[in-house]
């Protein structure tokens, strides 16, 4: 005879074989006091959660790019300080930024692609991008020693194109004739998530490899034609770090917080460029459009590094839906002021470029444009 | 409150969890029909998924939850039989038993989450290593990482009702073997296992159902790669891990109907499994006369 | 006078009897050499994360190593509270149902159902909840993270309260209905108390099962990286934590990562061993 014990009372299946349960049984007990007692204490829950809900302090929700997370959070860790706003932003790529404001579930979104024109249409009110930092897609690997590597962009595209696979590939070689390349198979890792890095690395591909543009293209999300996938910057720099072998492209901070090496790569100048404030600033000292939306990569300026890439903001115009207060809204321009004149104090310091002096004035109209029940939100 | 009151509660209460179900399966149909009526029968045969140029065809992932599951059941079930074996017929009594069972109870309640975490920093680089030896691509992710983790995660089920059902066997029979001059082997093979095999079949199919339905370990271990696996090495996808990572990025209309036609094929295929393995359980279980 | 071919005969099934034994053993001992292993590994690398800042601070920038993981911390317990809420009532309500009409048609459809739902992926109904509840707020929210666990919880311990609602003996009911006492009464104030032990067990287990859970999070509850009490706005959790840091690349953030899993072990051991105690009374 079974002692009764029930093996995974999670699952009733065993229950069903016919293992009996020798439960405990209380007696009865005084009933009238459990129920005094069952309902303070469910007032009492149900005040403590009113008064939680409350007490809380004005929080903003952004969901979005993972290339300028480092940045966005060290800002928000700094604003909370100033000011007692919080922040919250969740880093799930750019593809997930835009759907989340699509759905109108965030009060901003991070994206590193600019949203098209014939896109527009999807959005089910008029959007404005704000641009806030200038970063570097860096390409990293997994070398023994972690050499310093140069790349060119037609190397890095045959890599992805999976044409290269091995490290010690004479083209490869060619560029680096002081290191010892090891008999490794080269292993690229790519963004399995819809990304704006995506967008702008494969946007360098395009621009540097004819075959990378015509079989498979730019887009925050392509076919890639070999390699693994990883979720998130965050994800491809941690599929990097442990895979020996493995080469990733993942914004800069990412590499440099994590002690992984950048490739220097081959401007359009034939200059050999490391990914630095100086070269990404240099990329980004060109015209600004008065919509902000541009792309960095490929520059032509001489020490500019050439995958460069601007992230934005991305907002309503008009805030008044959905519920929607004007207090939130002004809260959400503040945020936004705060971040393209104070905020930018914090970025040098992650290895992100400052907005250069076009792009300020253009984010100030920008963001001066947003308005609440037709009203401008900031005066 | 009176009775007709107490019994108008809980029928509302019944009526309500009833809708729920109900309302799941038919958001999950109404919002698959969009994709499912551009890909037809393509949905589900068609290998090409591609949001980009709108293509949605889920074979590589109908491919990675069967591989995936079938090999984790292989690996699992020799394993679980044994161990239900030793605990069911072995080890009856006593304080070994009682450990047994908390252990086994204690690997049931780790969190899929936390097989992952373990699975990325054990499981992969033991793969790799096994890829680099045999010269396979040596991601760690993929195919057998996923499955092996897996089977780690079904055992506890699987030998637990493998030894439920072994217990169930009636003392008669087995006494009148032993009576007989039967070996313990012989008992075993010979009498228990044929008598119980309705229920342990049951077992499997649920925890088959279980496994196909696990999304958390197999995400953080698969490599989310969108292609049919080719081997054992290979990265790929499954339905529950395909959602986990695209659900939340699926911006345009058939991109999230093609998701949502995701999750409508994982239901159907995990209802299917756990109400066959359901139907074997209360077969075996009125075999016993109870 | 001994007759060889017996004897070699019951040598031989002596042997596999033997060799039978030996080959289960194996396995089982695999498994819980297994076991043994990845607990001991949880606690040996989640130790190390363990240390004021862990249970008290906020998440750090990026890259940032030091601070904590209280909100994950109370926005579990926040998750967990606001399923149990939701679930338990729902789930001595179906119970009892079962109980009082066993056997009718309409029972069989409500098991059916909730047979089903607990068959369903979590990945899957946190994909509805978002449908359901986070779109129409216009926001994700803790509140549609404990729905989504409810959801979770309920077919489990419905099945249960009910077999323990159907071990009270008839007696019970037939004295307390024989005394006169009304039938509701009688139920809610005989039955369910004799089954108090077995809800109790229940719950722990609905509880300890919801805690772990990732999937239907992810699109519901989101994760904070402040400590948020609201219902209304997005909260972190243990599990959360759990997947993002360990995809990242920064050790400190694997770190706390082991520490999240180390106390979700504990957490969920807790309750599996407060319920295995009290079986043994």
């Amino acid at each position: 005879m079974q002692d009764g014990h029930c093996a995974l009372a999670m699952e009733q299946q065993a229950r069903i074989l016919g293992a009996p349960c020798n439960f405990n049984y209380e007696n009865g007990g005084n009933h009238m006091k459990r129920n005094v007692l069952f309902r303070r204490g469910l007032l009492m829950a149900l005040c403590l959660i009113g008064a939680a809900s409350a007490l809380n302090a004005q929080t903003l929700l952004g969901s979005g790019a993972t290339f300028p997370a480092p940045a966005y959070t060290k800002m928000f860790d700094e604003y909370y300080k100033a000011t007692g706003i919080k922040v919250n932003y969740q880093a799930i790529g750019s593809s997930g930024g835009l759907k989340n404001i699509q759905d109108r579930v965030v009060d901003f979104g991070g994206s590193d692609s600019f949203v098209k024109d014939t896109d527009f249409a999807k959005y089910p009110a008029s959007i404005m991008h704000i641009p806030t930092v200038i970063g570097a897609v860096v390409v990293t690997y997994n070398l023994p020693g972690n050499p310093a590597l140069r790349l060119t962009g037609e190397v890095i595209a045959d890599i992805y194109l999976g044409k290269i696979t091995k490290w010690n590939d004479k083209r490869i070689a060619e560029l680096n004739p002081a290191v010892k390349l090891p008999n490794m198979a080269i292993m690229p890792v790519y963004r399995s998530d819809g990304s704006g890095t995506t967008f702008n690395f494969t946007a360098y591909l395009s621009a540097v490899s004819t075959e990378w543009k015509s079989k498979v293209g730019n887009a925050n999300s392509v076919s890639w034609p070999a390699g693994q996938g990883a979720a998130q910057n965050a994800g491809v720099a941690g599929v990097v770090k442990q895979t020996p072998g493995s080469i990733g492209y993942v914004e800069l901070a990412y590499a440099h917080q994590s002690n992984m090496p950048a490739a220097a790569i081959k401007n359009s100048s034939g200059v050999w460029v490391d990914a630095s404030l100086a070269s990404i600033s240099a990329s980004a000292a060109g015209a600004f459009p008065p919509d902000s939306r541009i792309l960095l990569v490929n520059t032509n300026a001489k020490e500019g590094y050439p995958i460069s890439a601007l992230t934005w903001i991305i907002v309503y115009r008009e805030q008044k839906y959905a519920s929607r207060t004007l207090e939130q809204a002004e809260h959400l321009a503040k945020l936004l002021w705060w971040m393209i004149h104070d905020g930018q104090n914090f970025v040098e310091a992650l290895d992100y470029a400052k907005l250069p002096a076009p792009a300020i004035k253009a984010a100030e109209a920008i963001i001066k444009s947003i308005t609440y029940d037709g009203q401008p939100v900031l005066k | 409150m009176n009775d007709r009151r107490f019994n108008a509660l809980l029928g509302l209460a019944a009526l309500l969890i009833v809708f729920v179900f109900a309302g799941f399966v038919l958001t999950l149909v109404v919002q698959s029909l969009p994709a499912v009526k551009q890909e037809g029968a393509a949905f589900l045969y068609g290998s090409e998924w591609n949001p980009v140029t709108a293509r949605f065809g889920a074979l590589p992932f109908i491919i990675g939850t069967l591989l995936t599951s079938s090999i984790a059941l292989v690996i699992a079930i020799p394993l679980s039989l044994s161990a239900g074996i030793v605990m069911g017929e072995y080890v009856r009594s006593g304080w070994l038993r009682s450990l047994l069972n908390t252990l086994i109870n204690v690997l049931a309640s780790i969190p899929s989450v936390v097989f992952g975490l373990w699975g990325i920093e054990v499981v992969i680089p033991l793969v790799r290593n096994l890829a680099v030896l045999i010269g396979a691509p040596p991601y760690g992710a993929g195919i057998l990482s996923a499955s092996l983790v897996l089977a780690i995660m079904i055992i506890p089920y699987m030998s637990s009702m493998t030894r439920e059902a072994l217990m169930n066997v009636p003392a008669g029979l087995r006494e009148g073997a032993f009576a007989l001059g039967l070996t313990k082997q012989e008992v075993v093979t010979g009498i228990a296992l044929p008598f119980a095999r309705q229920s342990i079949f049951a077992g499997i199919l649920l925890s088959l159902g279980r496994a196909l339905g696990e999304t958390m370990a197999v995400t953080m271990l698969i490599g989310n790669a969108t292609r049919i696996p080719d081997s054992l090495f290979s990265l790929g996808n499954t339905l529950a891990s395909v959602i986990a990572s695209q659900f939340n990025e699926a911006a345009s209309d058939v991109h999230r109907s093609a998701m949502m036609g995701l999750a409508l094929m994982l239901l159907l295929i995990t209802m299917i499994a756990g109400w066959f393995g359901r139907t074997l359980m209360r077969k075996g279980a009125s075999a016993y006369g109870k | 006078m001994e007759n060889n071919v017996f004897k070699s005969r019951h040598q031989t099934r002596a042997q596999k009897d033997r060799f039978f034994k030996f080959a289960v053993m194996i396995p089982a001992g695999i498994v819980v050499a297994l076991l043994v292993l990845i607990l001991a590994q949880v606690v040996i690398n989640g130790a190390r994360a363990l240390n004021v800042d862990f249970f008290f601070k906020e998440q750090k920038p990026f890259g940032e190593t030091g601070g904590g993981i209280v909100q994950a911390i109370v926005g579990t317990i926040m998750l967990l509270g606001i399923s149990l809420v939701v679930a338990l009532p729902f789930s001595l309500l179906a119970s009892l149902y079962l109980y009082e009409h066993r056997g009718s048609k309409r029972a069989k459809v409500l098991a059916t159902a909730i047979n089903t739902l607990q068959g369903i992926p979590s990945i899957v109904i946190g994909v509805v909840i978002y449908s359901w509840i986070v779109v129409p707020l216009r926001s994700f929210s803790s509140l549609a993270g404990g729905v989504a666990l409810a959801i979770v919880m309920l077919p489990l311990m419905t099945s249960m309260i009910h077999a323990s609602l159907e071990m009270v003996p008839s007696s019970y009911l037939e004295a307390a209905l024989a005394l006169g006492v009304p039938r509701w009464r009688a139920i809610i104030d005989i039955i369910l108390p004799a089954s108090a032990s077995g809800i109790l067990e229940a719950t722990s287990l609905g509880v300890a099962r919801a805690a772990g859970e990732t999937a239907p999070l992810i699109f519901t509850a989101f994760g904070n990286p402040f400590l948020s009490l609201s219902l209304k706005g997005p909260v972190s959790a243990l599990p959360l934590v759990i997947y993002e840091y360990i995809k990242s690349p920064y050790d400190d953030w694997h770190q706390k990562a082991w520490g999240a899993a180390l106390l979700l072990v504990l957490f969920v051991l807790i309750l599996n061993v407060l319920i295995g105690s009290r079986k043994k009374h």
